[in-house]
């Protein structure tokens, strides 16, 4: 492998990792979801030119996949959801921004750490691969786990996909069930949890996930 | 020609298709005597195929079913110890059969027995015949809930359901015990055949964490201070009948595991095991007849009698161990003998009390001493035959509790010839409890024997009491022969038991059969002898020539009792010797440390016309110190994870979210 393509596969990954680092500071829902969308349009790129450096032409379909559904289908549709639930103006952390970025480099080193010890004997694409997706997929957790609004936690929850999506198409030969597999389930779970906060908002007037617990009388 | 573990494995399976009979008839009136009938032929088929395979002495028998797990099979083994184990458990299933064919009658829940009933037999069966660790495990939980639904026949009862929640949380932790101990047993390559592991012998480490596993695993069955709590609970909730198989022969069964494993698997043991078993044997045997003598309700009483009994076992089988770990053959195949042997009387008198207790209960309603008495004109046979059971079980010649007991101090008495002088000492002061125990167990039986059946009625109920039916009658009396025969007869005992000895120990008791006029020596002729029938006839004689002096000269003077009533004045029933009151010396003495028990007085304000009262605080010590302290920390422990079932759905997500990080960074650091 040539230095060029290599550079622009780890320019790629390495984009990906920094675009899951603005999410972590975006307070308004509209915000996160356009870089959510930049998040899948990046990680499309990457599916694609990971296709044609490793002459897969199966991957360009995930990489299309990527494109029309987690770059436009899924954020168009959170949109319209934000907008009928009329939460747009919210805005919501559960943690501050300082410590959640403090905590994803914390992250990021453990994944680079943790990678880069287990394989020193794979292929160099694959092991910054694999510590990128790493890297996304803890970010992705990370997000979930300080929003309190049930909208930005998908949000987090398919970030994370993209994390797996990454790591899949990393590793040379991996068959192309995996990524439609991959992909179905973040639809299925996008419809889910749409259906959900329809649901939620149906018995409690918001779709803040704080609600339930208060109905159930717990402390938050 | 097939072969004897087959013939024998047709037992447990026409036993499982009773049960299932059972279940489906149970409701129908003759469902009784179908499924006690059809017990009692199986039983005693199995009986008789065992004997003769013990009296022919055919050696092994082995035979593999393709149950179980697909690697393994089910194996099934038949030598001298699980045959002599088949007897014991197959002769008490039948009398105990015999016995329910007319005590059942009078069961209020058939249906809740009748299916259990034979299913429990079968996983006796199926542990003695179990030759790997697996059908072992499966059959003894078999047994185990088979025992527990039993338990729980009368489950209306609040009592009766906190020991059936008690026993199957014991029966769980001693099961675990028990698969450590066959896991360790089984060693990395986990061979689970019990032949691959009498081959494979563990290391020192291994062979004392077994000991010790299989001490709570087949103790807490067999009802070891301090894992005995479930047992005066769980036995005397069953019916009688049922609680004469759990006291009398489940426990065997545990005792049975113990022995499989100690004596057999674990091959070659180390001198101080011995120590460990003789000294829980006897705190065993005197904590077990000291909660018995303080008892007065008679089932519980006689389930504690149990737990003193299993002491002696367990007392004469550690000695065994210590002789078989300092190269003493003949020494620990006499300690070995005398404990089978034990086993065996135990089973026999064990059931006959607790059938002479069912008996009591089912014509008076009671098993409260205090509200019974004077029973022996009402119920004249089960009086005798209970009396039986009372002087055998309290170990007086010339019945067969004497014969096995002082088999047991024989094998203490060479004790001096052992070379550690741990040994030396702690041996004698064993010996010293075992006799103990065997004094206060005389104590219990006459407070047994005499509160109950003599005396006069302390309630109405027993004056209404009639003679129970012939079924139970008979069962009794075979029972009472047998404990006679099995005293006066010893050494036909003894010789039949010698094969399993031989094969376990390598050594065996001399022949007894050969002395002359029926004697037992078990050591040398110049040590000690006795002569059990010898005994008996002179008891008999000179008991008659008595009888017949006093009948015949003294009781022809008509004597009547007149107004000054120095003798016995016609005082109130409860003015009477009571069950407590029988017991309160000796609670004086142990009392204090045996029950933490303190007496004090209420003593009435002066001019108060309030009767004073003496009131007596006792605790059960073992549930103190174990107990208490384990369930009190489940509880604090559940009470604090509780918080966890009521947390946010973003707590859950980073608790999810720490615990993958804590792993990376394990991941990360490990070295």
């Amino acid at each position: 492998m040539n230095g060029l393509t290599f550079d622009i596969a780890h320019l790629l990954a390495g984009s990906l990792v920094l675009i899951s680092f603005m999410m972590l500071y975006q307070d308004r829902l509209f915000a996160l979801i356009n870089i959510f969308a930049l998040h899948a349009v990046v990680l499309a790129l990457s599916v694609a030119w990971q296709a044609y450096i490793q002459d897969a032409h199966h991957l360009y379909i995930t990489a299309a996949i990527a494109l029309v559904f987690k770059a436009i289908v899924i954020p168009v549709g959170l949109h319209r959801i934000i907008q009928r639930l009329g939460i747009h103006r919210d805005i919501e952390t559960a943690v501050g921004i300082g410590p959640t970025m403090l905590a994803g480099i914390g992250l990021v080193t453990l994944s680079m750490v943790l990678m880069l010890r287990v394989t020193p004997e794979a292929d160099p694409l694959a092991r910054e691969d694999l510590a990128f997706a790493l890297s996304i997929i803890l970010l992705g957790l990370l997000v979930m786990v300080t929003r309190r609004n049930a909208v930005s936690q998908v949000v987090g929850f398919m970030s994370l996909e993209n994390g797996l999506v990454l790591a899949a198409t990393g590793a040379k030969g991996m068959p192309l069930v995996v990524e439609i597999s991959v992909a179905f389930s973040i639809l299925i779970a996008f419809i889910v949890i749409g259906v959900f906060l329809f649901r939620i908002r149906e018995r409690f007037d918001s779709v803040d996930v704080g609600a339930l617990d208060d109905y159930r009388g717990e402390r938050r | 020609m097939i072969s004897t573990v087959a013939l024998l494995l047709c037992g447990p399976a026409a036993f499982l298709a009773t049960a299932i009979l059972g279940a489906a008839v149970s409701r129908r009136t003759f469902a009784t005597r179908l499924v006690y009938g059809a017990a009692f032929v199986i039983s005693a088929v199995l009986t008789a195929i065992v004997a003769g395979h013990l009296a022919g002495n055919s050696g092994e028998a082995s035979a593999t079913l393709p149950l179980g797990l697909p690697w393994t099979g089910a194996r099934f083994r038949l030598d001298g110890l699980s045959a002599f184990f088949l007897l014991v458990v197959n002769l008490g299933g039948a009398v105990t059969s015999l016995y329910a064919l007319g005590y059942g009658r009078h069961e209020s829940a058939p249906h809740r027995v009748l299916p259990f009933y034979p299913a429990f037999l079968a996983g006796m069966n199926l542990v003695a015949l179990a030759n790997d660790a697996f059908s072992f495990l499966l059959s003894w939980e078999f047994m185990s809930l088979a025992s527990w639904a039993l338990v729980m026949a009368h489950h209306r009862d609040e009592a009766n359901r906190r020991a059936g929640y008690i026993y199957l949380v014991m029966a769980s932790f001693g099961t675990l015990a028990l698969l450590l101990a066959f896991g360790l047993l089984a060693g990395p390559a986990g061979t689970y055949a019990f032949d691959a592991m009498r081959t494979a012998h563990p290391g020192p480490l291994a062979a004392g964490a077994v000991l010790v596993l299989m001490l709570l695993g087949a103790g807490s069955k067999a009802g070891l201070v301090p894992l005995h709590a479930w047992l005066p609970l769980a036995h005397p909730a069953a019916p009688s009948h049922v609680s004469a198989l759990m006291s009398g022969i489940m426990t065997k069964v545990a005792i049975y595991g113990f022995i499989r494993v100690v004596f057999d698997l674990l091959g070659e043991p180390a001198w101080w095991s011995g120590i460990a078993v003789l000294l829980i044997g006897g705190v065993t045997a005197v904590l077990g007849i000291l909660h018995a003598l303080m008892e007065k309700d008679l089932k519980r009483l006689l389930a504690y009698s149990t737990i003193e009994n299993i002491g002696v076992i367990f007392a004469s089988l550690g000695l065994a161990l210590a002789f078989k770990a300092n190269a003493m053959p003949s020494a620990a195949a006499l300690a070995f003998t005398a404990a089978l042997f034990h086993v065996l009387n135990h089973s026999f008198f064990k059931s006959l009390l607790f059938f002479g207790a069912g008996a009591v209960l089912t014509s008076t309603g009671e098993r409260d001493m205090e509200k019974l008495g004077g029973l022996i004109h009402r119920l004249p046979v089960t009086s005798f035959v209970f009396l039986i059971g009372c002087v055998s079980i309290s170990a007086l010649p010339p019945f067969n509790g004497f014969a096995s007991e002082w088999l047991v101090f024989q094998a203490i008495l060479r004790s001096p010839e052992l070379p550690q002088w741990g040994l030396k000492v702690i041996v004698p002061a064993v010996g010293g409890m075992l006799a103990l125990s065997a004094a206060l167990a005389a104590a219990c039986f006459v407070k047994a024997f005499g509160i109950a059946f003599l005396g006069r009625a302390r309630s109405a109920a027993v004056e209404r009491a009639h003679e129970v039916d012939r079924w139970s009658l008979a069962a009794m009396a075979v029972l009472a022969a047998f404990c006679l025969l099995a005293g006066i007869l010893p050494g036909f005992a003894i010789d039949a038991l010698s094969p399993v000895s031989l094969s376990l120990i390598g050594d065996r008791m001399p022949v007894q059969m050969a002395e002359p006029w029926l004697s037992i020596v078990p050591i040398a002729e110049s040590r000690s002898s006795y002569n059990g029938l010898l005994v008996f006839a002179f008891i008999a004689i000179s008991a008659s020539l008595t009888a017949f002096f006093i009948h015949r000269f003294a009781s022809h003077a008509l004597r009547r009792s007149i107004a000054w009533g120095c003798g016995f004045t016609d005082a109130v029933p409860a003015a009477q010797y009571t069950a407590v009151s029988f017991a309160q010396p000796i609670r004086r003495v142990f009392g204090g440390f045996a029950f933490r028990a303190r007496e004090t007085v209420d003593m009435p304000a002066p001019g108060s016309l309030e009767p004073a009262r003496l009131k007596v605080d006792m605790h059960d010590v073992a549930w103190e110190i174990f107990y208490q302290p384990i369930t009190g920390a489940i509880d604090f422990a559940t009470e604090r994870l509780n918080h966890l079932q009521f947390l946010t759905i973003r707590r859950y997500l980073t608790l999810v979210f720490l615990y993958l990080v804590i792993l990376l960074l394990v991941l990360a650091l490990w070295p």
